[in-house]
């Protein structure tokens, strides 16, 4: 409890940045749909004849003109790839930061178990991305009352629950990343979240390239999916736990062996 | 408020059965038997036998690079070994490093810090990671070492941040202090208070590995020591004996012409008088230099290097293997001293 209340202290002010940026983002995204609505006509066409775009983005599959669609297209990205990267800069030096910081000898020589450690910052990690979800969701609720719309359905609670499980992955990939690495780990991260954002659109664009949604967490968190078919994809979803699961175990078991010699 | 420094084994005692304590309660504070370690193929420590009663202030002198920190870190489980033994209070450094961390004040020869934290704050986690309230004892060493709590740890001096690495090895009231280099960086008034603080808690029993490369604070403050070269102890006894055997480096001015002493080396004459190495009685050089004109003399404490560089000058000329057995006994009486020593394997880089 120790550790998790510390790095909670620590990450504070990274939450509340990131948090408010995309909150943010989100409401100011959604103040506009009411400009939208009234041009509903020449913004479905005009968004259906984006070619290759139109299929990365899901738009094809999405009503852009009703305010859920608007949101999981528009507002919603931002809330998916700016978590993404949140979850990643948080977890991606969660670890390594002892080391790269020279706090590593400090810590690590009080009386505390390294699987004490390494769980109370794992902890930090998805008590940080629920919080930032949690208030984005909080945003997202309140933009939708500030246009007068009410889209509380079941589509918009699953979307919004495969963002933090997606966020959750990729924070344990990154943490299974900072028990190796000891400088570096964030734009490792950064990169990582960004590779698996841009993974997606290309298995959305080709058919050839559907394989790669077994690779990427934004598979089953793309509101293409979700929203028409108010549900998450199944098979997606498991091959991602088994990802963070198998990088947390890894984590675990390299971190508490680990020599640290600074 | 933290207790005396057997809250330690108190803590212990949850995790250990009657008989083990028992055991560790008789058993060294440090026991290294042919410890090694090697960094892929860079050298640590080599076969290092290494002793220290409970109660003891030993020291561990090497210089820069010889291995003292890296003896320290498989000691506290940070690394470990590639093959031998280490055990504190009679537990196992590799296995039972929880138990042993709890017993354990350590000083790291760096001390880095949370950034943005104020000392106040960072004592306060170090004694929360150890479920203890040191708060009054904090304020206590804080006051002594003139260390302000509310300052900001990344806005203190290297000195100032000593200090807090002091406090934090401190402020639980430890049975064993391992201290690495502490001194460094601390002005003299606030290295005699911290000495004395040593003092004061090795009278209550407490144990000191003092990790230092400045012969003088561990001849002032140990009664047992060992000096490490190169990853290997190639000396150890009572600090008494070792610096009875240790060189001073003389300077004489207004003379060309040494008087014919056993015990000099590394000579060197220059227009304004002679420089070289001196081992063995002083009274015995200033008698030789009674009847010569010199018009001045300085006798003193050459570098670690040079210090012990009479322990690598093999016998026959030739390396020889292995490490000396390094103890040393409560009572003071050096199970191995300066007449066991052993070689390094660079006696040939001596130059007479």
């Amino acid at each position: 409890m120790t550790i998790f209340l510390h790095e909670m202290k620590l990450g504070t002010k990274m939450l509340i940045i990131w948090s408010v940026a995309v909150g943010a983002i989100i409401m100011a995204c959604m103040a506009v749909f009411p400009d939208i609505k009234e041009q509903a006509e020449e913004i479905s066409n005009a968004f259906a004849m984006m070619g290759a775009f139109t299929s990365a983005f899901g738009m094809d599959k999405i009503i852009m003109t009703e305010p859920l669609g608007y949101y999981g297209l528009d507002c919603a990205a931002v809330l998916a790839f700016g978590g993404g990267l949140f979850a990643a800069f948080i977890s991606a030096r969660m670890l390594s930061k002892e080391e790269a910081e020279h706090t590593a000898e400090y810590l690590l020589t009080h009386p505390v178990r390294r699987v004490d450690i390494i769980a109370g910052k794992l902890l930090a990690v998805f008590a940080q991305i629920i919080i930032f979800n949690l208030f984005c969701t909080l945003c997202a609720i309140v933009s939708f009352a500030a246009i007068g719309e009410t889209v509380m359905g079941k589509a918009f609670w699953l979307f919004q629950l495969a963002q933090v499980i997606m966020h959750l992955e990729i924070a344990c990939i990154c943490f299974g990343a900072s028990a190796v690495l000891k400088r570096g780990g964030v734009g490792f991260g950064l990169g990582l979240a960004t590779f698996l954002y841009f993974m997606n659109l290309v298995a959305n664009i080709s058919d050839k390239w559907e394989a790669l949604r077994y690779i990427t967490p934004y598979a089953y968190a793309d509101p293409s999916s979700i929203l028409p078919a108010v549900a998450i994809e199944g098979t997606y979803l498991v091959v991602g736990l088994i990802y963070a699961l198998v990088a947390l175990a890894f984590a675990f078991f390299w971190y508490s062996r680990k020599g640290i010699a600074q | 408020m933290c207790g005396m420094f057997e809250v330690g084994l108190s803590i212990m005692a949850e995790e250990l059965t009657p008989s083990a304590r028992a055991s560790a309660a008789s058993a060294p504070a440090i026991e290294t038997s042919k410890l090694t370690k090697y960094y892929g193929k860079a050298r640590g420590i080599i076969d290092v036998d290494l002793k220290v009663e409970q109660g003891d202030i030993y020291g561990f002198i090497g210089p820069n690079g010889a291995g003292k920190s890296t003896f320290i870190r498989v000691l506290l489980g940070l690394i470990a070994p590639t093959s031998g033994a280490a055990a504190i209070l009679g537990l196992d450094c590799e296995k039972q490093t929880k138990s042993i961390l709890a017993q354990i004040g350590y000083m790291p020869s760096e001390a880095m810090f949370y950034h943005g934290m104020r000392v106040k704050e960072l004592l306060r986690f170090s004694a929360r990671l150890r479920k203890q309230d040191c708060s009054a004892e904090a304020v206590l060493l804080c006051e002594r070492l003139d260390l302000d709590q509310n300052r900001k740890v990344n806005e203190l001096s290297m000195g100032n941040r000593r200090k807090v690495g002091i406090v934090c090895a401190l402020q639980h009231r430890p049975a064993l202090y391992i201290l690495d280099e502490p001194t460094s960086g601390l002005d003299p008034l606030i290295q005699k208070e911290f000495f004395n603080l040593l003092l004061e808690r090795h009278e209550q029993g407490a144990t000191i590995l003092l990790s230092s490369h400045v012969l003088s604070e561990v001849q002032r403050y140990c009664r047992n020591a060992a000096v490490i070269r190169e990853g290997r102890i190639i000396a150890a006894g009572t600090v008494e004996e070792l610096s009875s055997s240790a060189a001073r480096r003389v300077r004489i001015q207004g003379i060309s012409e040494l008087p014919g002493l056993a015990g000099i080396k590394n000579l060197s004459a220059h227009a304004d008088g002679v420089d070289f190495l001196y081992q063995g009685d002083v009274h015995a050089l200033v008698a030789a230099l009674a009847d010569r004109d010199y018009s001045d003399l300085f006798i003193e404490e050459p570098d670690i290097e040079e210090v012990f560089l009479h322990f690598y000058e093999a016998a026959d000329g030739s390396a020889a293997a292995g490490s000396a057995a390094a103890e040393s006994s409560a009572d003071g009486s050096a199970a191995a001293g300066i007449d066991t020593l052993e070689l390094s394997e660079d006696g040939e880089e001596v130059q007479l």
